[in-house]
């Protein structure tokens, strides 16, 4: 049998009732599910960027890679390139890969490379200690914007819409159950998949009872239709006041980016040769 | 006549570079040893651009002023260029656009039109014209046409016989009894060099002059099992290569200045994090976008110091195709044996130029060895050892997880900001380079060349390789070329100087950043010879400011 334990023995240091226990306890859960049904726990990767969700990698004893700040998604996409049987999990933060590194989650959606994104959505930067966000609320008052930001947020997965993506699911880290069900369905996704995470700060930005009156789990409904995706998307703009549906909006199975190389050992320095006679 | 410059130019857009590398093979056909200088604007469609190809009996890497043979495709090719012909130059030219007192003309545009070829064939039509002036025969043109061409060869073929038969004999190239050498580019040579390396993966953004790197290697990918990538944007190249590297695949990347301004927090991760990765950096006169299609040696300083914070970094600076081409493979070797970044500092004037290349001639050069993981006990990415390298263990190796980490971390891979362990691990990365050091005693870091003995040392690095061993030489000077910048193998350097009274420093930038960087080492230039106009040093120029 094996060993599913995926502790590390690194100590935690979250704030008590930080959103990121829900996101770590869901992988876990995910990923020990995975394993146990024969998934070999070595070909499983997860990266982080920089910010409070980033410590994920120092808590689980899989292979990892603590990025740098916006570069999750590259890193991610190499990994996957390098080794098609690898499973590869990036997690970020919303400051990190919808700010510092928006273009790269752009482009590895437009790609289609079989990875899977997990943002930790906290809408406040945390580490810093309390500035505003790509997906702050018009308004938010942050240490860098004391009189409040004069700036609409984004709505990421609007944005993965127009960027092709072929997987895109809304989850939050109150109602752990759910949560494990959209990342195990982002897993199996063969694919770019971003799963955007309400995940909530309780030190610079508590918003538990904002979202718990608001949020309503997506139930019969067709994530295969992308303009039914779109209106569902539009529901709420990170920004007003509306209901705001949970889980997974678009799902769509199409071509992924790799490189179908043969394994053929080439001999080196023959094959310069042969080149080079081709250049004389 | 066995030692001899060819121009040929035209506008932007006219073919002058594929003619120019057709000229080439014509004469490496012959036995000839070959040097090709590319001057061209920044621009798509019209400017002047000019290549000189210039061919001689020994192997060469750099240009003259004067040109013996000018095929002028416009009015301007003659006008600009009239002040490199001396008495004995020939001219061939388009009767139909081009006025001229001397020289041949060919009624190029009337040829062209009768044959119902395409504009870009005038091209076709005075190589032709050039062959039957120098006596070079049809069967030589055609050959290297047959390689060179790969669309309507027989109406090429057609224009070029036409040009021959419309021109005269003027002279007769002798053809040179030796071994015959296929053209590379510089960048070409730097390719096949991370190929020996063991290249997988190399990944870049569009950026003069390293572009070529990644023409060449996207071109031939499949033939070597290759993974070619232009990513996003300079910063997704860099960490995409820490990807890369840290599942296994040996990789490079290539750019120049400004897009390696984007790529130096990635390169502070491969110090940190210890992943290995090349960087092919083409330098290019700044600052900011300076003259992106020109030359210049001015990264020299950035390379040493790019990146945040203290780690271990291999940089070497080639100076022509056989030691880009060794170099980049030895890049790769240290790079992983090391597990540090490695750099090779090369310019528009190695990277465009174009050489006779004799793979033949270069060291042997074994793969490294590889400190990897022994399957025995724990498993530490970072293990603290005597030389500072760690075991290498990847993704889907069995019982481990390798965890790699751009914040300080223990030797398992885990974030500390522990005193103690912040100590052990700077020092354990940068013991690496010590060892590195002592390794590359056994290597040509620093090359002599000129009078041996000379109290006059003529110092140069990269690209100025071309001009000053050829200058120094006939001056009877002491040439030295530190090809290794990082770590300096100092002792070497020194030795190569003893006795020396006299230092002069070429270099293409505005500061002499050699001179500086000598500095450091107590070691004092004496004389600077600059040049920072975006144009290599031609021999006849070195000669005169010496």
């Amino acid at each position: 049998m094996e060993n599913v334990n995926l502790a590390a023995y690194a100590k935690n240091t979250w704030c008590l009732g930080c959103g990121n226990f829900a996101i770590l306890n869901s992988i876990k859960a995910v990923l020990g599910a995975l394993i146990e049904g024969g998934f070999p726990k070595e070909k499983i990767v997860i990266v982080s960027g920089i910010g409070c969700h980033a410590k994920i990698a120092d808590y689980l004893n899989v292979n990892s890679f603590y990025s740098l700040h916006g570069r999750v998604v590259p890193v991610c996409e190499a990994i996957k390139l390098a080794n098609p049987e690898l499973k590869v999990i990036g997690f970020a933060g919303d400051g990190d890969t919808y700010g510092e590194g928006l273009e790269h989650l752009i482009f590895a959606a437009k790609r289609n490379i079989d990875i899977n994104i997990i943002i930790h959505n906290n809408r406040v930067y945390g580490l810093t200690t309390g500035q505003y966000t790509p997906t702050s609320p018009l308004g938010f008052k942050g240490r860098s914007t004391p009189s409040g930001t004069k700036e609409q947020p984004i709505n990421p997965l609007e944005l993965m819409m127009a960027s092709h993506a072929s997987f895109i699911a809304r989850g939050y880290s109150h109602g752990i159950e759910l949560l494990k069900k959209i990342l195990k369905e982002a897993l199996l996704h063969k694919g770019f998949s971003l799963v955007d995470v309400l995940q909530v700060c309780v030190t610079f930005f508590n918003m538990y009872d904002y979202y718990n009156s608001r949020v309503y789990e997506l139930k019969d409904y067709d994530a295969g239709n992308y303009d039914e995706a779109l209106k569902k998307i539009k529901e709420w703009d990170y920004d007003s006041d509306s209901k705001i549906p949970l889980g997974i909006f678009y799902k769509k199975e199409k071509p992924v980016f790799e490189y179908a190389l043969s394994n053929k050992k080439i001999d080196i320095d023959a094959k310069i040769k042969e080149l080079l006679n081709d250049y004389a | 006549m066995d030692n001899f410059s060819i121009l040929i130019a035209g506008k932007a857009g006219d073919g002058i570079d594929k003619s120019s590398l057709i000229i080439g093979h014509i004469f490496s056909q012959l036995g000839y040893r070959i040097y090709i200088y590319r001057d061209y604007p920044s621009v798509i469609r019209g400017g002047h651009t000019f290549s000189i190809i210039r061919c001689t009996h020994d192997k060469i890497a750099a240009h003259l002023d004067k040109i013996d043979i000018l095929l002028a495709l416009n009015q301007d090719s003659i006008d600009f260029h009239k002040t490199r012909l001396n008495s004995k130059s020939l001219i061939i030219y388009d009767l139909t656009s081009v006025k001229s007192d001397e020289g041949f003309g060919i009624p190029i545009g009337i040829i062209i039109k009768e044959a119902g070829a395409l504009e870009l064939m005038r091209n076709s039509c005075i190589i032709g014209a050039m062959c039957k002036a120098l006596g070079i025969g049809m069967d030589v043109l055609e050959k290297v046409f047959r390689k060179d061409i790969s669309r309507e060869i027989d109406l090429n073929l057609n224009v070029a016989f036409r040009g021959f038969n419309e021109a005269k004999e003027f002279a007769k190239v002798e053809k040179l009894k030796q071994k015959l050498l296929g053209l590379v580019t510089g960048s070409e040579a730097i390719g096949l060099g991370l190929i020996k390396g063991g290249l997988k993966t190399y990944l870049s953004y569009p950026m003069t002059p390293s572009s070529g790197v990644l023409h060449f290697l996207a071109k031939i990918a499949e033939d070597f099992s290759l993974k070619v990538i232009h990513p996003e944007n300079e910063i997704a190249v860099m960490l995409m290569a820490a990807g890369f590297s840290y599942a296994g695949d040996k990789v490079a990347v290539g750019t120049s200045g400004g897009g390696f301004c984007l790529m130096t927090e990635g390169l502070s991760l491969s110090g940190m994090a210890e992943l290995p990765i090349a960087i092919v950096l083409g330098q290019r006169p700044g600052p900011s976008t300076g003259l992106p299609t020109y030359t210049g040696q001015t990264e020299l300083n950035f390379a040493l110091s790019a990146g945040q914070g203290e780690f271990t970094r291999f940089i070497a600076a080639p100076g022509d195709a056989e030691e880009a081409y060794y170099w980049s493979a030895m890049s790769i070797n240290f790079a992983w044996k090391y597990q540090i970044p490695a750099i090779i500092l090369c310019d528009k004037t190695l990277n465009e130029g174009t050489y006779s290349f004799d793979i033949d001639s270069v060291e042997t050069i074994n793969p490294p060895e590889l400190f990897l993981w022994d399957q025995k006990g724990d498993y530490k990415r970072y293990q603290n050892t005597k030389n500072g390298v760690s075991p290498l263990g990847f993704p889907s190796d069995k019982n481990i997880a390798v965890k790699v980490n751009s914040y300080e971390h223990d030797e398992s891979g885990i974030t500390t900001e522990d005193k103690d362990l912040t100590v052990m691990m700077q020092d354990k990365r940068l013991r690496k380079e010590k060892y590195l050091l002592k390794e590359l005693e056994q290597y040509e870091t620093v090359k002599l060349y000129g009078k041996k003995d000379a109290s006059t040392a003529l110092l140069f690095w990269g690209s100025n390789k071309g001009p000053c061993v050829e200058a120094g030489t006939k001056l009877g000077l002491r040439v030295v070329q530190p090809i290794v910048f990082s770590p300096f193998p100092l002792k070497q350097f020194k030795e190569t100087l003893k006795g020396v009274k006299k230092i002069i420093c070429v270099e293409n930038n505005a500061t002499g950043q050699l001179t500086d960087f000598l500095k450091r080492y107590d070691i004092n230039v004496d004389q600077k010879v600059l040049k920072y106009d975006g144009r290599p040093f031609t021999i006849n120029e070195l000669e005169q400011k010496l």
